[in-house]
């Protein structure tokens, strides 16, 4: 299990949780496995997110490894200019 | 041949020196082509019919008087464009409005004609009826409930009920419990700060040479900072393959965020479609001002609690962004990096994300972060000095280091921000004394750093010269950062490696030239791509020697014996390898494609002097030092550049500039006589001090630079004035009327 810290608005939508466990190995495993335990996280997460797995900052790479001991932040979209 | 690049101790040859800008002949001679510069056999000029309301539904478009006119060959409105994919749907209502102009300036209609002058005459014979609508341009006006709405239906299931369906999203950061950490201080600090919209104040207007054949297949020379997301964007609006759409981009004359999106491209290859002719279309400075996108213009409450020993217990921001007329203001990033440089128990943020009738907020060199780094910092000075304390020691004390639960989230690993302050506080700038009517300001300053999609393509030519493909226009000096890193991988000299910005057709998926993510991602895979050149070189002078290609190193720009037992050959240089290609298996070349993840996070320090008229409240800038990490600095004078790149535009928002709407919602000040950017005579020199903290992620330890040097100039300059002003500045720009009425305002109180 992976626990997961998610940013202050999107705990409502997990049950009002600040930290949820997920079974998962990798960032898609992590991403799908939010979605299908708490539904209210989707419209966010299709909306894109960004996710700090040991405080290196990952968009879009699906199967980039997390380790059940990682720090895992799931974020804002981050976007630059 | 075993490359590990990422453990060994680098005693670098090339990165870290300052050679000529590959491009600075061109530059300065004039054979540099930008946006406008291409022509074609051909050509039409195109132009813009712009809303001159607010807030106008569009009852009706005749265009026939329009296509009438002698010399015009196609006009296009919003009808011309089929349905399009959700994605691109709000960037082609901004192209081109549907039912409704949404802000002065608004698109409504283009002509492609002959000439200017027939172009012109075209667009005034274009009838446009519209129904007026009530408009809102402010921000906090915007959130009442009673405001002109500019959407229905497109508020997130962030928002709680009872809000004006302008209010398009909520988020909150943070940690801890504010109302027991503001008990715990011995001050608190709570005001409201504003802060104007302003323009990335680019000097070349956007720009484009559109083609499309007969066959499907289109062509288009643009000015742009990303031109694969020009090619996919125009493809998805047109309908058309991305394979069909070859995209080149020019030179370009400054970006800073503004040139991440389409404003006149599908335009152009629409009227090129129709007309069957090559379309160019350039901006007016006016159209530039009115119709692409500034920043946000921001209402920000920030609530500090501080002991009187500095220490702060809380920090709580409330941000309202408004983004223009489409939802996606750079609030969250503002939410999120304001308070990131502090290691603060309970901090939170909250960030509203609105529309206006004003035009869509684009992206500006750290979006959304200087806004919210002026409120918070202000507020922490104003804290600090209540107390009596040195500013710089307080920021010391609270500031975040390896291990600090940053305020969004994660935890840092090793960062630069205390390296930072300790270098302003040993820098004589601090201590230089100051006059009469003069006042230092500090502040700190946090950006994130992207990587992403990119490709590097490394080829080695036949007589041994290198060159770099690559696929991001070069804003800020990314030719000569990769010419470097590629021959500092090589080991061969900068002379011999010449990089290129390829087209759309050449190379795969490149992300934006934005996100300061270029130095870091395309630096990252041009390393990669040497790598896999020198493997291959290898290899070939194996092949020539007769030995297993596991016992070849390369070093000093040759393929040499790895030891006594690979035998006893003298050195094959690149080009003695690359003369013999040919014969040794063909061409050699080195590619690399990723999905650059890693990006480190970077901090910056600064201070500045200001002189503050009290008879006229002008500001004047005496002195002013950047102190940033950088990771590593690739070519120390464009990271210098950029660093004070970044001032100068602070200093800009902190004094000048703003985007002034009359109480009809038009833009008052559309053009650079009006809306001030700093000039040469404004500025003295901007100091640097370049702090080198190496980014893990990356081979060589590069950070990005080109955005965190915006992010503390205006709470430093605001700190400063209202030092040498006495009074509190709490609104930007801090121009000499506001000053004055300020200053006036504490004489009467």
């Amino acid at each position: 299990m992976v626990e997961v810290l998610l940013w202050g608005s999107l705990a409502e939508s997990a049950e009002g949780q600040r930290k949820v466990a997920v079974e998962a190995a990798t960032l898609r495993e992590l991403l799908d496995g939010l979605g299908e335990r708490f539904p209210g996280l989707r419209p966010e997460l299709e909306r894109g997110v960004s996710v700090s797995i040991d405080g290196r900052v990952y968009n879009d790479s699906w199967f980039t490894p997390i380790r059940p001991d990682s720090e895992v932040v799931l974020l804002k979209r981050l976007k630059g200019g | 041949m075993a490359l590990d690049d990422t453990k060994k101790a680098r005693v670098f040859k090339v990165v870290g020196t300052r050679p000529d800008r590959p491009d600075g002949i061109d530059k300065v001679t004039g054979r540099a082509r930008f946006g406008a510069d291409m022509v074609a056999p051909g050509m039409l000029t195109g132009r813009v019919l712009r809303s001159p309301h607010a807030h106008a539904r569009i009852v009706r478009i005749d265009t026939s008087k329009a296509e009438a006119l002698a010399g015009v060959k196609a006009v296009v409105t919003r009808a011309d464009f089929g349905a399009v994919p959700d994605h691109v749907a709000d960037i082609l209502d901004n192209c081109m409005a549907g039912d409704k102009a949404l802000y002065d300036g608004h698109a409504v209609a283009a002509v492609a004609a002959s000439s200017a002058a027939v172009a012109r005459k075209a667009l005034k014979l274009i009838e446009v009826e519209y129904e007026v609508l009530p408009h809102v341009t402010d921000v906090d006006a915007a959130m009442q409930p009673g405001a002109p709405v500019l959407h229905e239906g497109r508020q997130q299931e962030t928002v709680p009920e009872g809000l004006s369906p302008n209010v398009i999203a909520r988020s909150e950061f943070g940690h801890g419990d504010i109302e027991a950490g503001l008990k715990q201080a011995d001050r608190v600090i709570e005001r409201t700060y504003r802060t104007a919209a302003t323009h990335q104040g680019y000097i070349e207007p956007h720009a484009c040479l559109a083609t499309m054949s007969s066959d499907g297949q289109g062509d288009l020379w643009v000015c742009t900072q990303g031109h694969y997301m020009v090619r996919n964007t125009c493809a998805a609006i047109l309908g058309i393959e991305q394979g069909q759409l070859r995209v080149t981009a020019s030179e370009i004359g400054g970006g800073f965020g503004g040139k991440t999106t389409v404003f006149l491209e599908p335009v152009a290859l629409m009227l090129a479609r129709k007309s069957g002719r090559p379309v160019k279309m350039v901006m007016s400075r006016s159209e530039v001002l009115r119709a692409t996108g500034p920043t946000s213009s921001t209402s920000i409450d920030v609530k500090i609690g501080m002991t009187k020993d500095g220490k702060i217990t809380a920090g709580f921001a409330e941000l309202r962004y408004q983004g223009g007329a489409y939802p996606g203001s750079p609030v969250d990033m503002g939410a999120m990096s304001g308070f990131a440089p502090y290691d603060l128990e309970n901090v939170k943020t909250v960030g509203w994300d609105v529309v206006t009738n004003r035009p869509k907020a684009a992206a500006y060199r750290a979006p959304g972060a200087p806004m919210a780094a002026f409120a918070i910092e202000s507020a922490i000075d104003e804290a600090a000095k209540g107390f009596g304390l040195d500013p710089l020691e307080v920021r010391l004390m609270n500031g975040a280091d390896e291990g600090t639960k940053s305020s969004y989230g994660p935890t840092y690993p090793a960062i630069g921000l205390k390296a930072t302050l300790e270098a302003a506080k040993s820098h004589p700038h601090w201590t230089a004394p100051l006059g009469e009517n003069q006042g230092r300001g500090v502040a700190c300053g946090f950006w994130f750093n992207f990587g992403g999609d990119t490709c590097v393509s490394l080829n080695i030519t036949p007589d041994g010269t290198v060159t770099v493909s690559e696929g991001n226009p070069d804003i800020g000096g990314s030719r000569a950062s990769m010419t470097m890193m590629a021959a500092e991988e090589l080991g061969i000299p900068y002379d011999q490696v010449r990089t290129i910005i390829a087209d759309t057709g050449a190379l795969g998926q490149n992300d934006v030239t934005d996100g300061s993510r270029v130095t870091f991602a395309v630096g990252l895979a041009t390393i990669k791509a040497a790598q896999a050149a020198k493997q291959e070189m290898c290899r070939r002078a194996a092949m020539v020697w007769g030995i297993d290609e596991e016992a070849v190193e390369w070093e000093n720009g040759a393929a040499r014996p790895a030891g006594p037992n690979a035998g006893k050959f003298p050195p094959m240089t690149i080009k003695e390898i690359a003369a013999v290609a040919s014969n040794t298996g063909g061409p050699i070349a080195g590619h690399h494609e990723v999905m650059a993840e890693g990006a480190g996070v970077s901090f910056a320090t600064h201070m500045v002097d200001v002189e503050v008229d009290p008879d006229t409240g002008a500001t004047k800038i005496l002195r002013y030092t950047v102190f940033q990490d950088a990771g590593k600095a690739v070519h120390p004078s464009y990271v210098e550049g950029q660093f004070q790149g970044g001032a100068v535009q602070g200093i800009g928002w902190a004094l000048n500039e703003e985007y002034i709407y009359g109480e009809d919602g038009i833009l008052q000040n559309a053009g650079f006589l009006d809306y001030r950017i700093p000039v040469a005579s404004d500025l003295p020199m901007i100091d640097t001090v370049i702090l080198e903290i190496p980014n893990p992620g990356h081979p060589y330890g590069v950070r990005g630079v080109g955005e965190t040097s915006i992010v503390p100039p205006l709470a430093a300059i605001a700190n400063a004035v209202s030092a040498a002003a006495g009074v509190r500045m709490t609104q930007l720009p801090m121009s000499p009327p506001r000053v004055l009425a300020a200053i006036q305002g504490k004489a009467t109180a």
